[in-house]
């Protein structure tokens, strides 16, 4: 019989934090009328702050509910990258919704709720605690890219992403529920044990893990489980994208590879070959879809299906070194996709927000901090060698390589030679084309942020003082999965 | 003739396979794709409490509880974001909802 001990509530120590948080920031968004969207977004900042330096502050690997809830070195590195990130998505929303009118605290709260499913998500050891994390987070997110309720693209935007969201849920469940009839438990480590050295390998389990990997695919928006991508891209709110560009996808990933490396980890000959369909075909779709786009979200729409490719190659190598590698190449992805959109949050006019590429014509003349920020950026999203944007594709195509994936490692070169076209193009534009606007002076927090970014991409100045400190961070994450 | 566990998998796999092809099928209403996901959960219902009596493992049934739970969340925000995006377009027609393509 299993009983419970409240010593191990600690490994959920961060969860317990912004659960019991968000409860009391609901009541001071209600009651504190005036400014209650201020203080309800900076309350929420510091917890999500307190959240991701949880898992290194009481640092103690082991289980709690029966093995349900894993805390161990991966969960503490991509909790502490979520919360970081979703604070910076928090704190560059504020403006944004200022000038649109839509300053509510409710944003805060959606925020909150969504960290708190993606780190249930991250921790799981349980479908059942698998599915109510991505479930919780899924919820909230379905709110957020519908949250400008007056604009019929968010509200058409919120729609979709509802539609093919609770559609890729069913097929996760529906996978779920061939695992568990297949091997007669819901436990990981069980799940583990019963498929044993791949013997015991019936045709329920394999297509349960299809199923399930198809479901992720469409959280991470995986081709070809992608077309949902763009449209919410471009119709929900742009801080909003900025969000759900960063967190959301690192979540999903990180499950997907506690699925493979914990439970089915003896299957490696099964998900790999589903793992590498997807890689080529998101890398594909993602580096030609891009080349007509004239909507910068819509661009970075497809970037993003480009580069959960370049993730998921990582990840086919299988092994300590595919997890590092993935690990490494979202962390930069994350500071990024974080600078990008702080970014192109300063297109703004007197008349009100822009998102055309167009629309950043002869940019250098008038606004070169910002032109050289994006420049940066663009770079290192196109991989362009010594800004790290380059480490990070160097170190998720270097373990396929290892592993003997010869051909997937080209099929990403070429790809990220067709994406290196997109990326230039809005350099080029940026420099060579004529103006086309005057930008307003953006906000301190927008310009803080992206440059932040541009400098953590400019390796020359810092990299060799902490790349080996990071590294061994990532190491240890990826080293406690095995 | 006996009513055993493959006759139970064999209507969930039917009922899920017609929640999915109604969502992509269906051209006309969106209140139809949401009875599509309700079909696709209840589906899933069905295997896991199929499954769980089967094995004499309560596990599956605890399952299918949370799931019930869930779709109830999922159904109310779904016909929430419904109505947001009635009150903007002023229709519910699957192939208006085009706006944004490429």
């Amino acid at each position: 019989m299993y009983e419970f001990d409240f010593g191990q509530l600690s490994f959920l120590i961060g969860e317990i934090v912004l659960a019991i948080t968000v409860g009391e920031l609901l009541l001071i968004g209600v009651f504190a009328r005036k400014h209650g969207a201020s203080i309800v977004r900076y309350m929420s900042i510091a917890v999500l702050l307190i959240f991701a330096f949880s898992g290194f502050v009481f640092n103690d690997p082991g289980t709690a509910f029966d093995g349900a809830f894993i805390s161990d070195a991966f969960s503490h590195y991509v909790k502490a990258l979520i919360g970081l990130s979703a604070a910076a998505a928090l704190w560059f929303s504020r403006d944004w919704f200022k000038q649109e009118g839509l300053d509510q605290y409710e944003y805060s709260i959606l925020m909150i709720f969504a960290v708190l499913g993606m780190g249930i998500m991250v921790s799981s050891g349980n479908l059942l605690t698998m599915y109510i994390g991505l479930e919780m987070q899924a919820l909230a997110l379905y709110v957020m890219a519908a949250f400008n309720r007056d604009s019929l693209r968010a509200s058409e935007a919120g729609l979709k992403y509802f539609v093919l969201g609770a559609l890729s849920s069913g097929m996760l469940l529906y996978g779920m529920s061939l695992i568990y009839g297949f091997t007669g438990t819901l436990s990981f480590t069980e799940i583990g044990a019963v498929i044993g050295g791949g013997d015991n390998m019936s045709a329920g389990i394999i297509a349960g893990l299809v199923f399930m990997l198809a479901g992720m695919a469409f959280k991470i928006s995986a081709a070809p489980f992608h077309m949902w991508t763009p449209d919410v891209y471009e119709g929900a709110p742009t801080p909003v994208t900025g969000f759900f560009a960063a967190a959301p996808k690192l979540a999903a990933l990180a499950l997907i590879t506690r699925l493979i490396t914990g439970p089915f980890g003896e299957m490696q000959h099964s998900w790999q070959q589903v793992i590498i369909v997807l890689a080529v075909m998101s890398m594909v779709v993602g580096a030609f879809g891009a080349l007509t786009q004239t909507n910068i979200k819509r661009l970075l729409a497809y970037s993003s299906i480009a580069n959960m490719g370049y993730a998921l190659v990582a990840l086919a190598a299988g092994g300590a070194a595919g997890v590092t590698g993935m690990l490494i190449f979202m962390s930069v992805y994350l500071v990024t996709i974080v600078g990008v959109f702080a970014a192109i949050l300063q297109m703004r006019t007197r008349e009100g927000a822009l998102e055309g590429i167009a629309d950043l014509g002869g940019l250098s003349k008038s606004n070169l901090p910002l032109s050289l920020i994006l420049t940066i950026l663009m770079f290192s999203l196109a991989g362009i060698p010594f800004f790290v944007g380059f480490f990070g594709k160097w170190s998720a195509l270097a373990p396929a390589f290892d592993a003997g994936l010869i051909w997937l490692v080209v099929i990403a070169l070429l790809s990220s030679v067709v994406g290196a076209f997109y990326y230039l193009r809005v350099v080029k534009v940026i420099w060579f084309d004529d103006q086309a606007h005057e930008f307003v002076k953006p906000v301190r927090s927008l310009a803080v942020l992206s440059s932040f970014a541009a400098i953590l991409l400019f390796p020359v100045l810092w990299l060799p003082f902490v790349s080996a400190p990071a590294l061994a961070l990532i190491e240890t994450a990826a080293a406690s999965l095995f | 003739m006996i009513i055993g566990l493959s006759h139970y998998l064999v209507v969930a796999a039917i009922l899920f396979t017609i929640g999915v092809f109604g969502i992509f099928i269906n051209r006309k209403n969106v209140i139809i794709i949401l009875m599509c996901i309700e079909l696709i959960l209840l589906a899933v219902n069905i295997n896991f409490v199929a499954f769980s009596t089967h094995m004499g493992d309560i596990a599956g049934q605890v399952f299918a509880m949370f799931i019930l739970t869930i779709a109830a969340a999922e159904a109310a925000i779904g016909l929430a974001i419904l109505v947001v995006y009635f009150r903007n377009r002023g229709n519910i027609a699957v192939e208006d909802i085009d706006l944004m393509k490429g």
